[in-house]
C-alpha cells in the first residue's frame, strides 16, 4: 500500500499570537512551530496501515524551507521519505495549496492520500476535499474510525449529534480527526534515522488567491466582567444577572 | 450581479437552523447588490420549505429524491456546482457544519472558486468583505473577496435569521447526471438519547479538571439540561478519557459561539479560551480566583463547584417549575 500524508507546519496550540508589523500576518518571533496536531493522526494512520499491509509512507509538505523540520518530525515517527514543495511565501488560499499538492500527488500512484481534517492556523478544513475533487478521487473527511479491506474501506465521521458511516473505494482521500488513533512519539532511534531519510525539495510558486487580506487583528479583549460572589450563596446573584442584566436565560 | 445560492442542510427531513442563518447572510449580499437569494435544497421528498420564503429566499430550488436523504458528498457537490455553472451565481453560502465543512471545499474546487470558511461577519457595500477567526479565534482575518464566484461558509449561531419575507416559490431541479459515487454514506448512527451538539447549541456548559473525575460529570449534564443547553469539555478531560472528543471545546476541538457559555472547573488554558471567546455571555465557576478564565468571564463565582453547581441546578429548576 502506497500512502501519502500531507502535513503542515503550524504554531503550537499554546502560542500567543502577535500581529506582525505589516498588519496582515503573525509575528513569528518566539513562536514555537509544530507538526499540525490533526496531521499527527494522519501520519499515525498511515504507519499503522503500512504495518498491516506493507508498502511505503511518503510525507508531503507545502511551505517555506522551515517546513523541512516538520517533515523530519513525521519521518521520525516512521514515514519512509519526504517531499517539500518549497514556496517563498505562505498563502491562505486553500485552493492554491490544493492545486500544488494535487499536481505533486497525481502521478504518485498512491492508494491513499491522508490529511489532517484542518490546520490549526488557518482553520480552513479545505485542502483534503479540494485535492480529492481536483484528482477526481472519493473522499471522506474528519474520520474518527477507519477499516480498510482490499480495495475498499469504511470510515466514520462525527456529525452534529451522530456519526456518519461512509463506504468508499480505493484510491481515496481521507482527512483525520482526533479519536482515530493515538499518535506515537518519535523515539530517539527514529529521530536519528529520520536525519538520513530522503527529503526531496521542489520549488513551487504560490499564486495569490481570490481573497485579499485587508488585515489580521487580535480580537478585542472582553471587558466589564465581574465576580458576583463566593461560594453557593452567590448563586441567586448570578441567576439575577443572567436573567435581568444579560437576559440570556 | 449574479445571484446568491444558499445551500441548505436538512436532517431527517427537517431544515437545520443554520440554513436560515446562511439565508440571512446571503440576503445581506443580495440586498446590497440588487440580486436574489436562491435556496438550494438537496434531500428526500417532503422537506418543509415553508419557512424559507419567510426568512429571505426569493426562490427555492429542490433536488428531492430518497437517494439524497443522507449527505452524499459527490452528489451534493455535483448538483450544487452544476447549479452555479448553469445559473448566474456570484456567491455560494453554506453553514459551517460537519456537512458544510465537507461540501464547501468540494464545490469551490469544482468551480475554481476561492473559499472563505467559518465566516463570522459579512459586509457588502461597494465590495464584499468578510471576517473569519483564525488560530482558533486568537486572531481574526478581514478579507476582501476579489474573485467570483466565491464560496462562503458561516459559523453557526453568529447570523440571526432574517424576517425579510420573499416569495420563496419552490422549483424542482434535476438530481440526474450525478456520477456513480465512490464514497457513499450508508447510515447515520445516532445515540439512543438525542444530544444537542456543542457547536450548535445556544447554551453550552463545559466541565474541566475541577470536576475531579468522569463520575462527577452528571453535574455538567444536569446543569446543561436545566438550561436547555449542551455539555462541553476541556481538552484535559477529553485527553484523560473522561468525555468524548465530540464535546471538546478549544483549538483542537470545537469553536463555539453560544449566547451563554458556562465554564465549570476550567482554569482557562489559552487553547480553550480560543475556542469559546466569541460566546456572547461567559460565566465561570472556579475555586481559584486567579484562574485565567475569570479574565474573560462576564460573571464569575469563586468557590467549590461541588457546592455551587448543585445549588445552581436547584435554583434553576425552581424557576423552570414556575
Amino acid at each position: 500500500m502506497k500512502i501519502a500524508v500531507c502535513v503542515k507546519r503550524v504554531p503550537d496550540t499554546e502560542s500567543r499570537i502577535k500581529i506582525a508589523g505589516d498588519g496582515k500576518s503573525i509575528d513569528e518571533a518566539g513562536v514555537k512551530f509544530v507538526l499540525n496536531p490533526y496531521d499527527e493522526f494522519a501520519v499515525e494512520a498511515a504507519l499503522q496501515l503500512k504495518e498491516q499491509h506493507g508498502g511505503e509512507v511518503v510525507v508531503v509538505a507545502l511551505g517555506t524551507d522551515a517546513s523541512q523540520e516538520t517533515v523530519r518530525t513525521a519521518l521520525a515517527m516512521g514515514a519512509d521519505r519526504g517531499v517539500l514543495l518549497k514556496s517563498n511565501a505562505s498563502s491562505l488560499d486553500s485552493l492554491g495549496a490544493a492545486r500544488l499538492l494535487a499536481a505533486e500527488l497525481e502521478a504518485g500512484e498512491y492508494d491513499l492520500l491522508l490529511f489532517g481534517k484542518l490546520a490549526i492556523d488557518d482553520y480552513n478544513h479545505a485542502v483534503g476535499p479540494m485535492v480529492a475533487t481536483l484528482l477526481n478521487l472519493p473522499c471522506v473527511s474528519s474520520i474518527a474510525h477507519l477499516e480498510i479491506s482490499g480495495a475498499s474501506g469504511t470510515a466514520e465521521r462525527e456529525i452534529e449529534g451522530g456519526v456518519e458511516v461512509v463506504e468508499f473505494s480505493l484510491p481515496a482521500v481521507l482527512t483525520t480527526d482526533k479519536g482515530l488513533n493515538e499518535p506515537r512519539y518519535p523515539a530517539l532511534r527514529g529521530i536519528m534515522m529520520a536525519k538520513k531519510k530522503p527529503l526531496e525539495v521542489k520549488e513551487v510558486t504560490v499564486e495569490p488567491g481570490g481573497l485579499e487580506i485587508i488585515e489580521l487583528s487580535v480580537p478585542a479583549e472582553r471587558t466589564g466582567g465581574r465576580i458576583v460572589g463566593e461560594g453557593p450563596d452567590a448563586v441567586p446573584a448570578l441567576i439575577e444577572a443572567l436573567r435581568n442584566e444579560a437576559k440570556v436565560i | 450581479m449574479g445571484a446568491v445560492l444558499v445551500v441548505l442542510e436538512q436532517r431527517d427531513g427537517m431544515l437545520k437552523r443554520v440554513s436560515l442563518e446562511a439565508l440571512a447572510a446571503g440576503r445581506v449580499v443580495a440586498d446590497a447588490e440588487g440580486s436574489e437569494v436562491h435556496a438550494l435544497l438537496m434531500g428526500p421528498p417532503g422537506v418543509s420549505t415553508e419557512a424559507l420564503g419567510r426568512h429571505g429566499a426569493d426562490k427555492v430550488l429542490a433536488a428531492a429524491t430518497p437517494d439524497l436523504a443522507l449527505y452524499q458528498p459527490d452528489a451534493f457537490a455535483t448538483i450544487a456546482a452544476n447549479q452555479v455553472s448553469t445559473g448566474n451565481y456570484d456567491i455560494i453560502v453554506l453553514g459551517a457544519t460537519a456537512m458544510g465543512r465537507d461540501l464547501a471545499p468540494r464545490i469551490a474546487a469544482k468551480l475554481g472558486a476561492p473559499l472563505a470558511p467559518d465566516v463570522t461577519s459579512l459586509t457588502a457595500n461597494d465590495e464584499l468583505v468578510v471576517t473569519r477567526p483564525v488560530y482558533s479565534g486568537k486572531a481574526v482575518f478581514t478579507l476582501r473577496v476579489v474573485k467570483r464566484p466565491c464560496v462562503i461558509s458561516v459559523r453557526p449561531n453568529v447570523f440571526s435569521p432574517t424576517d425579510a419575507a420573499k416569495p420563496g416559490a419552490v422549483e424542482g431541479i434535476s438530481a440526474d447526471g450525478v456520477v456513480a459515487a465512490r464514497a457513499t454514506t450508508v447510515k447515520v448512527k445516532e445515540p439512543e438519547k438525542a444530544v444537542l451538539d456543542v457547536a450548535e447549541a445556544s447554551i453550552v456548559v463545559s466541565g474541566g479538571r475541577g470536576l475531579k473525575g468522569p463520575e462527577n460529570f452528571h453535574l455538567i449534564e444536569e446543569l446543561a439540561e436545566v438550561l436547555g443547553g449542551a455539555p462541553g469539555a476541556s481538552r484535559a478531560v477529553v485527553d484523560a478519557g473522561w468525555r468524548p472528543h465530540s464535546e471538546q471545546v478549544g483549538q483542537t476541538g470545537k469553536t463555539v459561539s453560544p449566547s451563554l457559555y458556562v465554564a465549570v472547573g476550567i482554569s482557562g488554558a489559552i487553547q480553550h479560551l480560543a475556542g469559546m471567546r466569541t460566546s456572547k455571555v461567559i460565566v465561570a465557576i472556579n475555586k481559584d480566583k486567579d484562574a485565567p478564565i475569570f479574565k474573560l468571564a462576564d460573571y464569575g463565582i469563586v468557590g467549590d463547584l461541588f457546592e455551587i453547581v448543585p445549588r445552581l441546578i436547584a435554583e434553576l429548576q425552581k424557576i423552570r417549575g414556575n
